[in-house]
């Protein structure tokens, strides 16, 4: 429904974006992740019309719509601080959009009360901006957004100004009024737990350029490098050697493990999740080594352990003390081999 | 791109209404004529006369010495009572800052008026002094509406923490407190200079005998019709008060680091 | 010693300087001098509505208003330019704005001279052209020309300080759900650049209506607006009284209009000079 054709931007000799290949299809909930200056959302400005490509193309439905400015597109924004009009009452704030296509007044009234009721804000028409909290406000912006009733909406990291009680619950109710409305989302945001629960796609970024698309389910069991197995959950990351399919050396041990397909005598990125290493009897481990320090998480415990010259991260809901010897031991199908990402 | 033009030319329109006069005016400073439809020639002759023609040189000092002392007593007196009408309870501090207000919105003429009853009435004689204390009045208020914001931007805990770090409270005054409101102070002083010395109508109901400022001068010499002298007068203050603000402005523009843009 | 009293040697200073010379200028104003006796009466404030002087007092009232019209009108889209997000070397321009407002105010006035006069600059030109020449000078035109020049940047400036504040979101939302430029101003944009208008007209009208500088130098020693009135009747004619309570009304007019319009202002940030 979208497509992103060889985007770029340039920004005052910066390049901000590079090279973005994206599709989107209609009724996905596609979420762009990163950290803070990799380009999501200038990406995001492009599609909804307030930044211009430098080069590339932006198709939607089949039609090139660079050119076209905001107010025509079939597009709408929810912004990062929400940009509710603070002259405007929360009635008008939602209407505007009616108001320019000079839609009747009984029709508004009655969409109107409608968005209000699916923001759970019903009775709030003749408040003024001011008196709303945060959430309120950002539910407004969201009801303000839809009521234009766009095939793609928007969303710059609405949930940043929240407290983590709320974002979460928040986090849900986008997912269900996404489904429930059946229009596609284009979600921006750093916070990559918020993009593993809410999105049907992923698109991981950093520095302007897309390092992996895909599942969040594929994103976090199969990261493509480095940087996506580093920004997304925890991880151990080791430098190995891939002998051939199936056989990595790390860590002075060779073991068996569940990728192919790279070159013999590879340089390659190892990664293995903190809650994918076991911790057992040193008789028993792939490595051994000693716990430097425990710190209790709430969920879990996190332990250090030293083995062979890395220190390692394990979560674990059992605890080790600090000073214990232990053994650590993988199954191969958790053992992860990453290309190693070229730095620019 | 049309709209780009059509910006560009009405601002340019705008500036050149704001500066034709001026430079009308520095144009025919240079006129070897007292005539304004002919050109006679170029010449200096009527800054010369106007660099020694005594009655604009002592007024020119005396707007100079009354906007200075001025300036600096009424920040000292405006500074002062900042501090203490921060520290005032609701309605007597609102009473304050209204009475504080009534010079800066008063006409002028209303505010120069009631001080030259007041001085008539304490059978004071109008000149330099009556001149000064009427301009340190209506410029301490100005300094007041510079400090106190100032003040109240203060974070309160900045005297306790050096009180607790074992500063005496004047030390504290002076090492923490004043440089944090100094850009308050010198604003105010700044403005209060400002002020006074373009002062006219406050001035003209507060002077006499024979004590004139600078625009006092002017005021009766433009009644008595074109004098180019003036026009030197007014070209010479026009590239003094631009070249001060450029120079403020590349000192401004030095210390202020270029925001770079975050994609 | 309590902080307070840091206030008050300045309370002093005002209560001598501020606070007796208006009730001084209150008492001439409500009095009369019948003989060696002195009356309280309105006589003086009845007086101003007479023919004559009410002429005096509505003329100023309409060309202040003419004037800060102008000033609105003209200055508005200097503002709405220079607010404008794609403006190189916006700052340079805001300087250059507020360089002549530097300069002396009675010689921006006077210079109006050497351009308006009957053998003045732009007549010259016209002759030059084959055109008649123009009275140009000591009229309702020179006068009001004469405010407008010297006060639009007054104008000018609080409503770009409002307008540079508007949160550059507001107008990509306003885009967003579909306004072109001219709706985005017209719904967003200008509602939202109300308080700096209001702002300006104030700092507009008050020196307009009270200025008696510009109406003696482009108006002429025959011109009389309420502000000349005032000074003939203190320094000319003699009147104190009569001087004080058209002072006084001054005064009210202005206090009032200003109470008004803050009550609108209520909803601004605390606003410091700067």
């Amino acid at each position: 429904m979208i497509r992103l054709v060889n985007i770029s931007k340039q920004f005052d000799g910066t390049e901000a974006v590079k090279n973005i290949n994206l599709h989107i299809s209609k009724n996905e909930f596609l979420t762009m992740l990163g950290p803070s200056g990799c380009g999501k959302t200038t990406t995001l400005r492009m599609i909804g019309g307030f930044e211009y490509p430098t080069t590339g193309e932006i198709i939607f439905d089949g039609v090139n719509i660079n050119a076209l400015p905001p107010y025509k597109r079939k597009v709408n924004t929810v912004f990062q601080k929400y940009a509710l009009f603070p002259h405007l009452n929360v009635y008008d704030n939602i209407a505007f959009g009616l108001h320019i296509k000079k839609v009747e007044k009984k029709t508004i009234d009655e969409k109107v009360g409608r968005m209000l009721e699916l923001v759970s804000l019903s009775g709030y028409e003749r408040r003024s901006v001011y008196s709303l909290s945060g959430g309120q406000q950002q539910r407004i912006a969201i009801a303000r957004a839809l009521i234009n009733e766009p095939e793609v909406l928007l969303l710059d990291e609405p949930l940043g100004a929240l407290d983590l009680k709320l974002r979460k619950d928040m986090q849900l109710e986008l997912k269900a009024m996404q489904k429930q409305l059946g229009i596609t989302f284009i979600y921006v945001t750093h916070d990559q737990e918020e993009a593993l629960t809410m999105s049907d796609t992923v698109v991981v970024m950093n520095r302007g350029r897309i390092q992996q698309t895909g599942t969040p389910e594929a994103i976090y069991n199969e990261p493509i490098n480095a940087f996506v197995a580093g920004f997304i959950g925890e991880s151990n990351i080791v430098e190995g050697i891939m002998h051939g399919d199936f056989h990595v050396e790390f860590a002075g041990k060779h073991v068996e493990c569940s990728d192919q397909g790279f070159a013999a005598q590879e340089v390659v990125d190892v990664v293995i999740r903190p809650e994918d290493l076991k911790m057992v009897e040193p008789a028993d481990g792939l490595f051994t080594g000693v716990v430097k320090s425990v710190t209790f998480k709430g969920v879990h415990y996190e332990m250090i352990v030293a083995a062979h010259g890395i220190d390692w991260m394990i979560h674990s809901t059992r605890m080790r003390p600090a000073g214990m010897n232990v053994g650590l031991k993988v199954v191969p199908f958790d053992i992860h081999i990453m290309k190693k990402v070229m730095e620019e | 791109m049309v709209k780009h033009l059509i910006k560009r030319s009405y601002l340019f329109l705008m500036f050149t209404f704001l500066y034709a006069p001026i430079i009308v005016l520095a144009i025919y400073s240079f006129n070897n004529s007292r005539s304004r439809g002919a050109w006679n020639g170029f010449t200096f002759k009527w800054y010369l006369q106007m660099l020694q023609d005594r009655q604009i040189l002592s007024s020119l000092y005396n707007s100079l010495a009354i906007a200075l002392i001025a300036a600096l007593v009424a920040t000292a007196i405006g500074t002062v009572a900042a501090f203490g009408i921060h520290h005032m309870k609701s309605f007597p501090k609102a009473t304050i800052m209204n009475l504080t207000y009534l010079p800066v919105l008063n006409p002028d003429i209303v505010t120069g008026i009631s001080f030259m009853l007041l001085f008539i009435f304490i059978r004071l004689q109008l000149g330099f002094l009556t001149l000064l204390l009427a301009h340190i009045t209506f410029n301490i208020p100005y300094v007041i509406l510079s400090v106190l914001p100032k003040i109240k931007q203060l974070d309160k805990n900045l005297f306790e923490a050096a009180l607790d770090l074992g500063a005496t409270p004047i030390q504290a005054f002076r090492k923490i407190i004043f440089p944090e409101i100094l850009p308050g102070v010198v604003t105010g002083l700044l403005l209060a200079f400002t002020l006074s010395l373009d002062d006219f109508v406050v001035s003209f109901f507060t002077t006499g005998s024979g004590v004139s400022t600078l625009s006092i001068t002017i005021y009766s010499m433009a009644r008595r019709g074109i004098n180019p002298k003036i026009n030197a007068l007014s070209t010479l203050m026009f590239v003094c008060v631009l070249t001060l603000l450029i120079i403020v402005n590349m000192t401004m523009s030095r210390e202020k680091p270029v925001k770079s843009k975050e994609a | 010693m309590k902080k307070t009293w840091a206030a008050w040697p300045y309370v002093f200073w005002m209560v001598i300087f501020t606070v007796i010379p208006l009730f001084l200028l209150l008492y001439f104003s409500f009095t009369v001098k019948d003989g060696s006796t002195v009356a309280f009466s309105f006589a003086n404030f009845q007086r101003l509505f007479e023919p004559v002087y009410f002429k005096v007092l509505f003329r100023s009232l309409v060309l202040a208003g003419i004037s800060t019209f102008f000033c609105l009108f003209l200055g508005y889209p200097v503002a709405f330019i220079l607010a404008g997000r794609s403006f190189r070397r916006k700052n340079t321009m805001i300087l250059l704005l507020v360089l002549p407002m530097w300069m002396n105010f009675l010689l921006r006035t006077y210079a109006w001279l050497t351009l308006l006069e009957r053998k003045g600059l732009i007549n010259t030109v016209l002759v030059h052209l084959g055109l008649q020449p123009l009275n140009l000078l000591y009229n309702d035109f020179a006068v009001t020309l004469g405010m407008v020049y010297n006060f639009i940047p007054f104008m000018i400036l609080p409503i770009y300080s409002v307008m540079s504040k508007i949160d550059r979101s507001l107008v990509e939302a306003a885009e967003d759900l579909g306004a072109n430029p001219l709706a985005v101003f017209w719904r967003v944009t200008f509602p939202l650049s109300l308080p700096g208008v209001l702002s300006g007209i104030t700092m507009v009208f008050m020196p307009a209506v009270t200025t008696f500088v510009i109406s003696r130098l482009l108006g002429g020693g025959q011109y009389t607006l309420i502000g000349n009135l005032i000074e003939q009747q203190f320094l000319t004619v003699g009147d104190w009284n009569f001087g004080s309570a058209i002072s006084v009304l001054m005064m009210l007019i202005i206090l009032v209009s200003m109470a008004f319009t803050s009550r609108y202002e209520k909803e601004q940030e605390g606003s410091g000079l700067w």
